[in-house]
């Protein structure tokens, strides 16, 4: 499971000439998933990259990441208890000294992989809370899923890790906030992030059924600044607003490889999960290159870095150091050029693109959105919606 | 800062490091951190000496005390104290 929980919590001294170290490494471990979000954040074509490294792939990664004084390790997917050397590489980033994180579904933790990554000195899990079935809509009733959660939430509390819930909103379920915030304080939750969707990936497919309107947005915002009120330390909620509302773009990433190293199940090394939909040269793969070359010097970990790529209206921009121009896939997806501003800018010629995608998520109703169904995430439409051109 | 009035420390109260976190040396930044889910704060040096003995065992007087020899110094208590009241409220430590 990929967070947008990953882009805050680190900083950096914006004056350093060379970059620092990147801080955060982000270990995809496979692309394999159980589920079938319609806001996944993995490549659309992720069913033509079913290569994964192999243990001392990511072994060695680890080393070298840490090495260059890489701190906090998060391993993600897919789902990435699908792969059965999770807990060796939990424990081999817990004797380097990581601090590692598991972003997980809760899909397959039993007491015996619990007890064992514990063991291994797991030191926190992300569990996210959302659509596992193909019945969205009934998603918040449906009393599998919530036994799921309920007997994962409590073998988080029993094995002492903080508990943080994470709930990718939408439209469709953003309407019922209050019980998402209701499931939380019952499973004993500490922190709970509400995360609109970012429209990457599988969202952008799905944008239309996905995008909440501005009216349900706000009703969102007021009834989880209630429950803050109401509960106050009892449990903290971060709420994420999706960037289409903003007029100014996310500092993305926290720079192009500033602090974040996606390592992709192939070894792709990337500055975010997203940036191999970017065109130009291919990115680096660790099985091929050392981590600090990949870092220090490889093209594709230069190509946005700093601010000297940016081009008006960033580039004489004075507010530039605050978001350093957002986020380059979000302007590549949708301006065609991925060194202009993020179109979420109302300084950006493109802003329209994003005004026109808010003026159709104005109804309340997903019907109105023709054609188009609300497409899974699985292998078949993965292969469908990339098939090259004859 | 938030609204929220300070927490109270007491001399006898004995902080520990919050579960989930962990304080420790990076010697790639040639600092002592605080991770936490997700996040890392860097410390300064005065906060690292405090949180490095909060071990839940000592008691706030005694780290005071410790670190009064440590450095060679006296006065220390407020400065602590309100260092472990932020900390408090920043979820870092726990008291017990
Ligand atoms: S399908 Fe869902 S759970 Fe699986 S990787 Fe994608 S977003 Fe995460
Ligand atoms: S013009 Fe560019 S740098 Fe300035 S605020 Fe907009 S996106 Fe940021």
């Amino acid at each position: 499971m990929s967070s947008p929980m990953l882009q805050h919590g680190l900083a950096t001294d914006p004056k350093a000439t060379r970059p620092g170290p990147p801080l955060w490494l982000l270990a995809e471990l496979t692309y394999r998933c159980p589920l079938h979000c319609a806001f996944c954040f993995n490549p659309v074509d992720f069913a033509r990259q079913s290569d994964e490294l192999d243990t001392e792939g990511w072994i060695s990664t680890l080393q070298q990441a840490r090495a260059l004084g890489s701190v906090q390790c998060g391993f993600s997917g897919g789902e990435p208890m699908l792969r059965n050397d999770l807990e060796t590489l939990v424990g081999e980033a817990n004797r380097l000294g990581f601090y590692t994180n598991l972003l997980t579904t809760g899909v397959g933790l039993n007491e015996k992989r619990a007890r064992a990554l514990k063991d291994n000195g797991l030191d926190h899990i992300q569990l996210s809370f959302q659509d596992s079935t193909r019945e969205m809509n009934d998603f918040l009733s449906n009393t599998r899923t919530f036994d799921l959660k309920n007997k994962v939430a409590s073998l988080i509390k029993d094995h002492d890790w903080p508990m943080v819930l994470n709930c990718v909103i939408h439209k469709m379920n953003i309407d019922h906030i209050d019980k998402i915030i209701e499931m939380a304080l019952e499973l004993g939750a500490e922190t709970l992030e509400l995360a609109n969707t970012q429209y990457y990936s599988w969202a952008v497919v799905n944008r239309d059924h996905l995008l909440p309107s501005k009216a349900q947005l706000d009703k969102a915002e007021e009834v989880t600044n209630e429950y803050r009120e109401r509960y106050g330390d009892r449990l903290r909620i971060i709420f994420v607003v999706p960037d289409y509302y903003e007029n100014r773009p996310k500092k993305c990433m926290n720079g192009w490889g500033n602090v974040f190293l996606t390592i992709a199940p192939d070894g792709t090394a990337l500055p975010c999960h997203t940036a191999r939909m970017l065109p130009g040269a291919a990115f680096p793969k660790v099985t091929e290159h050392s981590i600090e070359s990949i870092w220090y010097g490889s093209e594709g970990f230069n190509r946005y870095r700093g601010k000297d790529w940016m081009k008006e209206p960033c580039r004489s921009c004075p507010e530039a150091d605050n978001d350093l121009g957002g986020c380059r896939c979000q302007a590549f997806m949708l301006t065609g050029d991925p060194a202009a501003a993020d179109p979420v800018c109302d300084k950006s010629p493109d802003r329209g693109v994003v005004d026109t995608a808010i003026e159709q998520a104005q109804s309340t109703q997903t019907s109105i959105v023709g054609d188009q169904p609300l497409i899974f995430r699985d292998p078949k439409e993965s292969l469908r919606l990339t098939e090259p051109a004859e | 800062m938030s609204e929220t009035t300070p927490v109270e420390i007491t001399s006898g109260q004995i902080p520990t490091i919050a579960n989930g976190y962990r304080l420790q040396f990076e010697s790639a930044q040639d600092t002592w951190v605080l991770l936490y889910p997700e996040g890392m704060v860097k410390l300064n040096p005065s906060a690292a000496e405090i949180l490095q003995r909060c071990d839940g065992q000592t008691s706030v007087d005694d780290i005071v005390a410790k670190l009064e020899t440590a450095f060679e110094t006296t006065g220390l208590t407020k400065d602590v104290h309100s260092f472990l009241s932020i900390a408090c409220e920043q979820h870092w430590i726990s008291l017990s």
